[in-house]
């Protein structure tokens, strides 16, 4: 357990060495360590995860505690570590997904003028998510919270002498710092109730702390999940946020920070438990969500857009789940999830590259002969998140499912609709793709000018790239292993966070013929999403009545967004800035000296300039305060 | 180390000393002007140090007090102490003034400019170490004069207007505490026949509700233009935008301090009633002061003004700190005096190498910056995440302190004042995308990386952003001791009804809140 440090300090020493010595290091070796710094966290992980599992279920919750990070009066908060089952177990794949990205990302940033400070910032968005995962109170999640946030920003920013890099960039920093108010307001509130910020001095205190506040906290939590995990209304940003590497995507905005709300709420659970209020709303947003993320993505064409409202769409089901109480299943979810979207960015970025930096599935098509271990791997992750069986979606979404229909059959509904959209988007994407008529030629892409010129060679790329594309996709399918619904016996995963977040789960369990009817009915929600894409895309590459423009501009929401809150705040800066500032404020200043001056004119004919008239002033002040006082204090 | 030696009273004399010695070196040697400017910033840094090395922490009181009586007939004397509230601002003086002297390129060598900053730099350590306050009052007006010549010598364009406006703006509001000073001592004469102007003794002065009240106020005025408390701060972005490098750092970094304080010593020491009447309206200005600077700060195009208007936000996050009146806020409220100013001295300075390169503050003329410069950029990265206040570097300490204890006692001010985190973000992230993000213009080509003798001048103050956001520990033990009596003398003398038995008003009491189960 006291081991439990180096899982994140590994990657901050790698971050530490490759910001003094990054450049001397230089390409590749740079890359190789801080793969292995990665690597060393992940062994460490799997090492205390182990000695965690072979205590008794009561005893797995440890805290290290290093030193008082504030002391301030009442107010007093710790550094240390939380090391419990679902610490753990985001740790475990926190780790070994980034292993496989930093591997990929050796091949993806090759020829990249930046490759040293691309894997510092890596390391270091390592060693932030670990925090926030591991930590053991409130404030060092926070920290974690805003350290991943400022990664994601440099990260998104990376190629930033481009203009929309950098905006986005910028834009995913803002959306992300409207969540982190909620979440400091959210502190403030758990540390006026329970004079603590600690986890379990919290949930301890939890009984004297009245309901309203308690659906405050969790809201004004769920405000911060909504800004880091892209969800309504706070979701825009994640969209732009694919101007950064493809290998960031899949980290950052698809596998790991992008969960981490969803953590937060399966931290939160005893809260959320006594906060029903605030935990349907949770339920509520996630579903809107993900119907919202699976309708936009059915009408993009860049290949990340639609990856990337697919995430938003998929974290909506997470949180359907948490709100739902099933913490379980949002955890089960957010694993294979993080498998399969890790595989499908992957598998984009290695398009992207073959195509010479193309993002437009409208212009490729075929790929899978050319390239046929990313044409395969993409297709097992297409079949596991359209949730056919026996993929490992099937079992997670099929979780999240049967659980949305306890609270609300209505709740289930959206959640079905989005399932078969699911398995219908990706499925167009692939056919796309892969499948179909070559719509390049090796002389390039028609009509592309800025990339003319480049002949296109599409092949699969070299081991790095492809060896964490085929680990993903053998995890993708046999990930539902570890929680089939189907006897008591096989749900590890339930068994295993139930000293965590049991006392909370809904005390729910269909009986088998019910799983059997729910995992039938997930089947087909599969199979007609799979088969609508497989007919309408064999063949086509346009088709206006299911591309319409207002999926394609995602139901004008960012539009809406910009042109009434950003354009409008602008105005208001201006207008504050000159009116108020220049104008009235400063104005009066320059007023009052100017009229001081207009008095001062008169005076200078008996003496000087203006300083002495402060000096007048000051004695006449003098005078006038003196007396005053002077009758108070002899009356 | 011996504990009778008179650190305190050598601390002010050594930058006055070097300053005499400064004026006396013949001008034409350069070489020479600059080693007496090095040599007394850091003697005074060494013994800044020292005094460190002598506190003890846990302590509450005045340590390491020297009292020489000056004036006797008028109760006047020489006496001057430290306590955990001034402890860091005047190692933080003590480090600022060498460093701006080193980022002031080659004015260090005129020897009127580095008599005029050692001359300055005298008057702020005075002013943070004064316990008797005819003293503080010279040391806090004796400022006034290096800085007026400073930027009218050696500033920018408009440095005439600037420097004007300034002198006249802060010496009108001192005359304000001139009289209330006066006054104070007059009533506490009145009261005791003791004539003194020491703060110490002053504290147990009994006022009425108005005169307190106007008493605060008088005090206040001169304290809030230095500040700058909105609506006063209209003289910080002129003085900021046209002084030299050197000049804004200082101004900007302990100068404003002055003001902030002033407040926390004495308002809150001797007019307490009038503290917590007024401080729905201070708590006021100064959420203002976050969400109005932060709008302003966000149409800036140059990088000068844009800091200026930021300040405006930090300063109103320490005066809510200040008077939201509980020991997490007001340890947070000092913390954060220390901390804006080694961010905004760091971001000063960074914006002076970059118009030394490009001959502009503007980020119309800037652009791309970050791929000619990629450490100069990183720099600027850390001290703007510190200033958004990014949990891990030193400006998120203060603010989490200062909003969570604000919340207990004024909870709506602080949830908008959180607000200004979002704000933060987006002036600044809007600046630096400007600035250094995109491609280069031609004019910029051969904008130049950061030299070795820059790096080692920004180096300390990267250092304390990142030692404070990490591991603050040691600085908040020996703050919150001082902040705690302080906190529990405003309680007390406002809110007699409480009383703490066996203690007389007059004596700070140790009365230490202790950690707190649910409420």
């Amino acid at each position: 357990m006291h081991a439990a440090f180096l899982i994140p300090l590994f990657p901050l020493v790698g971050f530490l060495v490759l910001a003094a010595f990054g450049r001397r290091i230089g390409n590749p070796r740079s890359g190789w360590l801080a793969t292995a710094m990665v690597l060393a966290s992940f062994v460490t992980t799997v090492v205390v995860f182990v000695l965690l599992f072979e205590r008794q279920p009561a005893a797995r919750s440890v805290v290290e505690t290093w030193f008082t990070w504030l002391p301030a009066d009442r107010l007093q908060v710790t550094a240390g570590l939380l090391i419990d089952p679902l610490s753990m177990t985001m740790a475990a794949f926190v780790t070994g997904v980034s292993t496989l990205i930093h591997l990929y990302s050796i091949g993806y940033m090759e020829h990249d003028e930046q490759f040293p400070k691309f894997f510092l910032y890596l390391n270091l968005f390592v060693a932030s998510m670990l925090l926030l995962v591991l930590a053991s109170n409130f404030l060092e999640t926070f920290l974690g919270w805003e350290g991943v946030g400022v990664c994601s920003y440099f990260l998104i920013s990376f190629w930033f002498d481009r203009p929309s890099a950098a905006s986005a960039g910028k834009k995913a920093m803002i959306y992300n710092r409207i969540g982190d108010a909620g979440f400091l307001i959210a502190m403030f509130l758990i540390f006026e109730r329970t004079g603590s910020l600690g986890y379990h001095t919290v949930f301890a205190r939890l009984g004297h702390v009245g309901t309203p506040s308690l659906v405050a906290i969790a809201l004004l939590l769920f405000l911060a999940a909504c800004g880091k995990s892209a969800q309504i209304p706070l979701y825009p940003w994640l969209a732009d946020a694919m101007e950064g590497p493809t290998p960031v995507s899949a980290l950052i905005h698809a596998a790991t920070m992008v969960t981490a709300g969803v953590y937060l709420m399966c931290r939160i659970s005893p809260i959320l438990h006594l906060a029903p209020d605030a935990a349907h709303v949770v339920a509520i947003i996630g579903a809107a969500t993900a119907f919202l993320g699976a309708t936009i993505a059915c009408g993009q064409n860049d290949i990340k857009k639609i990856l990337a409202y697919s995430t938003i769409s998929q974290l909506g089901y997470m949180f359907l789940a948490a709100g739902t109480g099933a913490y379980v299943a949002a955890i089960f979810l957010m694993l294979t999830h993080a498998f399969y979207k890790a595989l499908l960015f992957l598998g984009a970025g290695s398009v992207i590259h073959a195509m010479n930096d193309d993002q437009d599935v409208k212009t490729m098509g075929a790929l899978v002969r050319f390239m046929p271990i990313t044409g395969v791997t993409f297709l097992v992750a297409w079949l596991s998140i359209g949730g056919v069986p026996p993929f490992s979606g099937f079992w997670s979404k099929g979780d999240v499912l049967e659980n949305a229909w306890v609270l609300s059959p209505a709740l289930w509904a959206v959640g079905a609709l989005t399932a078969v959209l699911t398995a219908y988007y990706i499925g167009r994407c692939y056919m796309l793709v892969f499948r179909g008529e070559a719509r390049w030629s090796e002389a390039g892409i028609p009509g592309d000018g800025r990339r003319h010129g480049r002949a296109l060679h599409p092949h699969d790329p070299s081991w790095v790239m492809t060896l964490p594309l085929v680990v993903l996709a053998v995890a993708s399918v046999v990930a539902g292993v570890i929680n089939l619904p189907f006897h008591p016996s096989w749900v590890f995963l339930e068994r295993w966070l139930n000293p965590v977040v049991g006392a909370q789960l809904l005390a729910h369990h269909w009986s088998i013929g019910a799983e059997w009817a729910f995992a039938a009915a997930d089947a087909v929600f599969a199979a007609v999403g799979v088969t609508i894409s497989v007919v309408l895309w064999r063949n086509a590459v346009n088709r206006p009545a299911v591309e319409p423009a207002f999926l394609q501009r995602a139901w004008f929401i960012d539009w809406a967004y910009d042109r009434y809150l950003a354009r409008s705040s602008t105005e208001l800066s201006d207008a504050t800035a000159t009116k108020v500032e220049r104008d009235l404020i400063d104005g009066a200043v320059n007023g009052f000296a100017g009229l001081v001056r207009r008095a001062g004119g008169q005076l200078r004919k008996v003496q000087s300039g203006y300083v002495r008239n402060y000096a007048l002033g000051v004695m006449a002040g003098l005078v006038i305060v003196l007396a005053y006082v002077l009758s108070r204090t002899v009356s | 180390m011996n504990p009778h030696f008179p650190y305190l009273t050598v601390l002010v004399l050594v930058p006055a000393g070097a300053a005499i010695v400064a004026g006396l070196v013949p001008a034409a040697n350069r070489r020479l002007v600059q080693v007496v400017g090095g040599l007394g910033t850091l003697a005074a840094l060494g013994i800044a140090a020292a005094v460190l090395a002598q506190f003890q922490a846990g302590q509450g009181a005045f340590q390491m007090v020297t009292v020489h009586p000056w004036i006797s007939s008028l109760g006047v004397s020489w006496s001057l102490g430290i306590d955990g509230i001034s402890l860091f601002l005047v190692l933080m003086t003590a480090v600022l003034f060498p460093i701006a002297l080193a980022g002031a390129g080659a004015r260090s060598g005129d020897k009127s400019f580095v008599a005029w900053l050692l001359v300055l730099e005298a008057g702020c350590l005075g002013s943070f170490l004064a316990l008797d306050l005819l003293v503080f009052f010279l040391f806090f007006e004796l400022t006034l004069v290096p800085i007026y010549f400073i930027i009218a010598g050696w500033g920018h364009e408009r440095r005439g207007y600037a420097a004007t406006k300034f002198f006249l703006y802060t010496l009108g509001a001192s005359a304000f505490l001139l009289v209330g000073i006066l006054s104070v001592v007059a009533i506490h004469a009145g009261q005791t026949h003791v004539t003194t102007f020491d703060v110490r003794a002053l504290a147990s002065t009994k006022l009425s509700g108005t005169t307190g009240v106007l008493l605060f106020l008088a005090f206040t005025a001169a304290f809030a233009v230095k500040a700058p408390i909105f609506p006063f701060h209209t003289w910080s972005p002129d003085a900021y935008r046209e002084s030299p490098a050197a000049g804004a750092v200082v101004l900007a970094g302990v100068m404003a301090k002055l003001g902030t304080y002033g407040i926390v010593r004495f308002d809150l020491e001797l007019f307490p009633h009038a503290v917590v009447v007024l401080a729905p309206l201070l708590l006021t200005l100064g959420v203002i002061g976050i969400i109005y600077g932060g709008i302003v700060a966000a149409v800036q195009r140059d990088l000068k003004r844009l800091i200026a208007y930021s300040s405006l936000a930090h300063i109103g996050f320490i005066i809510i700190g200040a008077f939201a009146l509980t020991g997490p806020a007001l340890s947070g409220a000092v913390l954060q005096m220390v901390n804006h100013g080694i961010y905004t001295a760091a971001l000063f300075l960074l914006v002076a190498m970059i118009y030394r390169r490009s001959g502009s503050f503007s980020t119309r003329d800037l652009t791309g910056l970050q791929s000619k410069a990629p450490v100069l950029a990183g720099l600027f990265t850390v001290t703007m995440l510190a200033s958004i206040g990014v949990p891990g570097l030193n400006g998120f300490v203060g603010e989490f302190l200062i909003l969570s204890g604000t919340f207990l006692t004024h909870r709506w001010w602080a949830v908008v004042a959180t607000a200004g985190v979002v704000v933060a973000a987006v002036y600044l992230l809007w600046a630096y995308q400007q600035v250094f993000h995109g491609r280069p213009t031609a004019a910029l080509a051969s904008f130049k990386e950061i030299t070795w003798r820059e790096g080692a001048f920004m180096a300390p103050l990267i250092a304390v952003i990142v030692f404070l956001g990490v591991y603050p520990g040691p600085v908040l033990n020996r703050i919150t001791p001082s902040v705690d009596e302080l906190v529990a003398h405003v309680e007390q003398v406002a809110h007699p009804t409480i009383p703490v038995p066996g203690q007389p008003t007059h004596v700070r009491v140790a009365a230490k809140v202790t950690s707190g189960g649910p409420r």
